[in-house]
């Protein structure tokens, strides 16, 4: 292997292999919760190849966008196979990134000495929104238009800044090509290079640290003769085959979207948006897509005029609250042990109840306030109910993990 | 020439030039942050719009685009002023407090600068919706038996009266915004230019 010392001499790609791969060493108990880390990796490639393929034949200009879509859906070979693969690509982004961040949450790999890989991930959802949010302009549909122009005019509601700062975000008085053409550039160059640099440094630090794994017991504990961890197989090649099949599994249920059901009844791809922007035609509910609807939900459950300020403000801050509670999480957290597995009866409840309020803030953001969708009461009130369940299963954290009875953790991984 | 190193003057020399570094980064972002404010074309497209009314019967209402917002212009009948004050413990902002949603020459009963035109933006002041038409009266506009005509907004239910004032309870914060015009003759609006203290 001349040629690979050669390389080696000027760059050291046997040590990064082995570093990263080979001679990484990981949990041997991995399960399925372990699937979907490397599942955003590959949605991430996907919707960056899919994502240049489009800018080919899209157009940034708010009397061609439209049309350039619909070129691409219907002149362009295999353009409606990318089109959908990067407009379901974003559904299932997220829908892997929050099993993702679940699992963190169910065996405790936010807890020390994982912290920076948490907040690194909150940064990288952070982001991913703002990219999503960006890219659902550029079809220039009738609720790619209206997202935007309710999104940005939250921020008139900052006091003094507000509305000056949401002239500046759009480059004009309202969403028009100014803004279109902005929101390309931030969408195809800015956030795919930040994501591209925050997901390096994600696994940076994971790399240093080491794995986690669903009984929260930390393997480097227990080392062979060698340095090696007793309870730790190599990555290469033990759960890079195991990642290969879960990637199949999870493109075949991709692919079925994506060739029989890409819009999935409005849920991934809004019928609105069949419709060119009309500046004097609101849709009749405008609402972001599933994946923003928790937010939404808690923005719209801030009804209470008497607040200081006005309730559109504290909604605001409430929305923004909500996303930024997550970076707490680490120290918000004080039980004795990481896993799920052995915590008690108050942990399980909360999270349990918290994924719930979750879904179901996400369920009602996609509703209109005024209606009844569940029972009894009003979206509103439901989301109002969420808003404080959302909002209590973060600040009384330290309270019930703290005095929660939890089990002994074991020494090895069982 | 010795080997012994001036701490105290590389101190200030590092310090000096992060300082000037971090001065010439800042100087180069100023340009750059301007540079997506809206530009020269975009303003000079909010110039001000003027409006021919001699055309609008009472009742009619138009809609005119000014700085890419819908401008309503409504010439309100005699019964759509009585009717507005029968209902005004429902509102939310009756007399126009806040200053903000109207110029001080709009701050009167009829939120206008002629009792019958009213002029104001079609943007909810709740996320920047287009509320509709809800002219009809009673059970006809589907807004309940004591509707008596005005605008009501789709995207999350906020009505307004034929002033634009806000109803109560619902999630638009303020009245509608009454923007900058003015009258350059009986039956000619100019949007965006406000009605100077002479006219007035």
């Amino acid at each position: 292997m001349s040629l690979l010392n050669w390389i080696d001499d000027r760059f050291p790609l046997t040590k990064v292999w082995n570093e990263h791969m080979a001679q990484y060493y990981a949990p041997k108990n991995f399960n399925v919760w372990y699937f979907f880390g490397a599942l955003s990796l590959v949605v991430l490639v996907l919707q960056i190849v899919t994502g240049i393929i489009l800018t080919m034949h899209y157009k940034p200009d708010v009397d061609l966008a439209f049309a350039s879509v619909e070129y691409i859906m219907r002149d362009v070979p295999a353009g409606w196979f990318v089109r959908y693969l990067h407009g379901v690509g974003a559904s299932m982004f997220f829908l892997v990134v929050y099993l993702h961040m679940f699992r963190a949450m169910l065996y405790g790999s936010h807890r020390k000495p994982r912290e920076l890989i948490w907040l690194l991930g909150m940064v990288i959802y952070v982001a991913l929104m703002a990219e999503a949010f960006f890219g659902y302009l550029l079809p220039w549909g009738n609720m790619s238009y209206w997202g935007a122009q309710v999104i940005i005019s939250l921020f008139g509601a900052i006091p003094v800044i507000g509305e000056p700062l949401a002239e500046w975000i759009r480059g004009d008085f309202v969403v028009s090509d100014a803004t279109l053409t902005r929101f390309f550039a931030f969408h195809v160059i800015l956030l795919p290079l930040l994501l591209a640099l925050l997901v390096y440094l994600h696994i940076v630090a994971l790399h240093k640290v080491g794995s986690n794994n669903p009984d929260g017991v930390e393997i480097k504990k227990n080392k062979d003769k060698d340095g090696n961890p007793v309870d730790g197989i190599p990555f290469h090649p033990y759960y890079t085959v195991k990642d290969t099949f879960g990637v199949a599994v999870f493109m075949t249920i991709f692919l079925g979207i994506v060739f029989f059901v890409p819009e999935l009844g409005g849920w991934f791809l809004e019928k609105d948006n069949f419709a060119p922007a009309d500046i004097l035609q609101t849709p009749p509910d405008i609402v972001p897509l599933w994946y923003l609807t928790p937010y939404y939900s808690i923005l719209r459950a801030v009804t209470f005029e008497w607040l200081p300020g006005g309730a559109k403000l504290w909604g605001v801050i409430a929305m923004g609250a909500a996303i930024v509670m997550f970076f707490f999480l680490p120290w918000l957290d004080r039980a004795k042990v990481r896993s799920i597995r052995y915590r008690g009866w108050m942990y399980k409840t909360a999270l349990t109840l918290f994924a719930v309020t979750f879904v179901m803030l996400g369920y009602l953001g996609t509703k209109n306030p005024g209606h009844v969708d569940l029972f009894l009461f009003k979206n509103v009130v439901w989301a109002q109910i969420g808003l404080v369940v959302y909002f209590a299963f973060f600040l009384l954290m330290p309270i019930y993990t703290r005095f929660d009875p939890t089990k002994p953790e074991p020494d090895r991984v069982g | 020439m010795t080997d012994e190193v001036n701490s105290g003057r590389r101190r200030l020399l590092t310090t000096v030039t992060t300082g000037v570094g971090l001065a010439g980064a800042v100087a180069l972002a100023v340009p750059l942050v301007a540079s997506m404010k809206p530009s020269a074309r975009a303003r000079a497209a909010g110039a001000p719009v003027e409006v021919e009314i001699d055309d609008l019967a009472p009742g009619q209402m138009k809609v005119v685009e000014w700085r890419g917002k819908p401008v309503w212009i409504l010439r309100r009948t005699e019964e759509m002023l009585q009717e507005m004050e029968s209902n005004i413990g429902q509102l939310s902002d009756p007399d126009s407090e806040v200053a903000e949603q109207q110029p001080a020459y709009a701050q009167n009963e009829h939120r206008s600068i002629r009792p019958d035109v009213l002029v104001v933006l079609g943007v909810c002041t709740h996320l920047g919706c287009a509320p509709s038409k809800a002219f009809d009266k009673g059970r006809a506009s589907g807004l309940g038996e004591d509707w008596v005509g005005g605008f009501f907004c789709p995207c999350h239910g906020s009505t307004f009266d034929f002033s634009g004032r806000v109803y109560k309870n619902v999630p638009a914060p303020t009245n509608l915004v009454v923007p900058p015009h003015s009258y350059i003759s009986e039956n000619r609006i100019v949007i965006g230019v406000d009605e100077t203290e002479a006219t007035a």
